[in-house]
């Protein structure tokens, strides 16, 4: 039974279509990708799931309930979370603080998600009181996905944590993220342009083209795929 | 000294040459057969681009100077300032509730002091606003006229005492703050500002035009006085009066008195609310708001109703010390709510430090009373009060009180420097 699911899903902003009949579903306890070029709506597509913007057409559903409709806020309590695209931690608070931001004004518990970020990632304890603001890239990259567990959710958004990381940074988030999911039993709906490593990593994933769904498979054959492989995988991207 | 800083320094004074020449080198003084005639001060104006020319220098020696030690001294400042700041809040606290009584103090003084706690309560009320939600508002002012006019109506037209008007008055002006909150929500930063400021201009001019509710720009005059809990201050001393109840000499200061314990109290109930409410869930999701706004949102914090309860909360305050001023004064008119009056706040909340209580009081006790202090000065008192206003900006470009301590911690609350805070946010 999947957990997330997309069903017919049509958004944008404005005058502008950004995603264009894209259906999907994330099961429980899967790493499902989402990979595709600089603006073929991936990041859209998790804004659309947290309901900003609203899905023009189709149907949203989590965990059984339709979410469609549903306030942003509100959608955010339901057990998802999302790291958002550029990591957006509170630059001017410590690094504690944003971690307990991700739990407190929701009303959770702060304790568990405390210690699981830590287990985590042990740089996030040294670096407990300082501004966030100054934490290298990596370590606020790292600083968003722990926010983000905070409030326990069973469903995390991962919306590009490899950008502008070097790929040391980028091989120890993801494993980071394998972890939470072979251990915690979580489940990741991952976008990512750095289409080779997501694909190693996810059990499925999806191609996205303009704002369309264009292939579909596990994360190995989606590599063999020569589309993809000439799209994603060719020159720069390997 | 080199070079390049006789080239800048130059180039200031030639900036100050052209300002001044028009502002300061020709003055317009009455001929000797009649009419207007332009006389020329150019002593003047060769003896301020002086000043400029050798100013510049001045800062630019001492930049050089400061420079290697730039990283370490602000923190050995930052030090002692933490130091110093712990005892600075009480003393200021018992400063301002002894001051009736000092000796030295006098009707004058008292007057100050009402006007400068005034201006400390609209900072505090602003600062939830901008210093705590990240809202830039512009026209602050509008709730402060909201509450006064609110309670020059309610007390003249239906005879309502000053203890029942007060929290109307909050009310109302709170109400109209969730009034300019819902269109403006989508917006951020200038465009937020540009409609805050139309916003307290439509309030100024309503007032001003809807002359059957106003009286238009000839104002509201006889405003009833507050009584002491249903005492009326009164110079006779007649039964049921103040000075009569509690058997003292009747004295105009008694009221004066009884309006600075008022307005200190008010001041200090927006503190404490701010103070309490930030370290509230809804104050960290003002501190998240202001942070990033995106991310709030993806932590679960509904942003619209954050918002709303900032600008309602902020505009309440704002209404109180509105009704404060319409009751301290006996009078008031658009006159009293024009735009500069917004700024002047909204300078006391920057210049303090964004989101700093101390420092908010501080720099409204430096602007207003030293505005007052330099009444001597006439003209020339706005270019001391500018000149002020850059000092403090170079010198401390986040505020004079720039640290911030976290309002989330597990243990210890440990202050984060100035120099750690994002300039010009707190």
């Amino acid at each position: 039974m999947s957990l997330l699911s997309l069903e017919g899903i049509s958004a944008g902003y404005g005058p502008v279509q950004a995603l264009e009949d894209v259906s999907l579903h994330v099961g429980q306890g899967e790493i499902v990708t989402l990979v595709g070029a600089n603006g073929a709506g991936k990041s859209t597509l998790l804004m659309t799931i947290c309901g900003d913007p609203r899905a023009r057409t189709g149907r949203i559903v989590f965990d059984g309930q339709d979410i469609t409709a549903l306030p942003t806020h509100l959608i955010m309590r339901q057990g998802l979370a999302q790291s958002p695209e550029g990591r957006r931690i509170f630059p001017r608070m410590t690094v504690n603080e944003n971690l307990l931001m991700g739990a407190e004004v929701a009303g959770h518990d702060p304790a568990p998600g405390l210690a699981q970020a830590r287990a985590l990632f042990p740089i996030l304890l040294e670096r407990a009181g300082q501004r966030a603001g100054t934490l290298s890239g990596g370590e606020q990259q790292m600083l968003a996905i722990a926010r983000a567990l905070m409030s326990r959710p069973r469903l995390l958004l991962l919306d590009e944590p490899s950008l502008g990381l070097a790929p040391l940074i980028v091989r120890q988030i993801f494993g980071a993220i394998r972890r939470l999911n072979e251990e915690e039993g979580l489940t990741v709906l991952l976008v990512e342009q750095n289409a080779f490593q997501a694909l190693r990593l996810a059990h499925r994933g999806y191609v996205l083209v303009n704002g369309r769904i264009t292939l579909q498979g596990s994360g190995a054959e989606l590599m063999t795929r020569s589309e993809v492989q000439d799209a994603y995988l060719g020159g720069g991207h390997g | 000294m080199n070079g390049a800083a006789l080239k800048d320094a130059t180039l200031c004074a030639a900036v100050a040459a052209v300002l001044f020449v028009p502002v300061v080198g020709l003055r317009t003084a009455p001929g000797p057969t009649g009419p207007l005639r332009i006389e020329p001060h150019f002593g003047i104006v060769a003896v301020l681009v002086g000043l400029v020319l050798l100013g510049r220098l001045a800062i630019i020696a001492w930049q050089a100077r400061r420079r290697p030690t730039a990283a370490e001294t602000p923190r050995r400042v930052a030090r002692v300032m933490a130091r110093s700041g712990r005892y600075v809040a009480p003393a200021l606290l018992a400063l301002a509730v002894l001051l009736p009584f000092l000796p030295g103090t006098g009707r004058y003084e008292l007057d100050l002091g009402i006007l400068v706690l005034t201006y400390v309560m609209l900072g505090w009320g602003l600062n939830i606003v901008v210093g705590l939600a990240g809202l830039l508002d512009l026209g602050y002012v509008a709730f402060y006229a909201v509450g006064a006019y609110a309670y020059a109506l309610l007390a003249q037209e239906f005879g309502l005492s000053f203890w029942v008007c007060l929290p109307l008055s909050g009310l109302i002006a709170g109400m109209w703050g969730v009034l300019l909150g819902f269109p403006v929500l989508r917006l951020r930063g200038d465009y937020l500002a540009i409609v805050t400021l139309g916003f307290g201009e439509i309030i100024r001019i309503v007032l001003l035009n809807w002359t059957n509710l106003t009286n238009g720009p000839n104002g509201i005059g006889g405003i009833p006085r507050p009584s002491f809990f249903g005492l009326p201050f009164s110079s006779g001393g007649e039964p049921g009066s103040f000075a009569h109840f509690f058997g003292i000499e009747p004295s105009p200061v008694q009221r004066v008195i009884f309006l600075y314990y008022l307005i200190l109290a008010l001041a200090l109930l927006t503190n404490w609310v701010s103070i309490r409410l930030r370290r509230q869930p809804l104050g960290r999701a003002w501190e998240a708001l202001r942070e990033d706004e995106i991310a709030a949102r993806a932590l679960g914090i509904n942003v619209r109703n954050t918002k709303l309860t900032a600008f309602a909360l902020g505009a309440t305050f704002g209404g109180f010390a509105g009704a404060f001023f319409a009751t301290r004064q006996g009078f008031i008119s658009p006159e009293s709510f024009t735009f500069s009056e917004s700024a002047i706040i909204l300078a006391i909340v920057v210049l303090g430090g964004l989101g700093s209580q101390l420092g908010i009081a501080i720099s409204a006790l430096v602007m207003i009373g030293g505005f007052e202090l330099f009444r001597g000065l006439d003209e020339w008192r706005m270019l001391v009060f500018g000149m002020a206003m850059v000092v403090i900006m170079v010198v401390k470009p986040r505020g004079l009180v720039g640290d911030r301590t976290p309002t989330i911690a597990l243990g210890t609350r440990k202050a984060i420097g100035g120099g750690l805070v994002g300039q010009g946010q707190g």
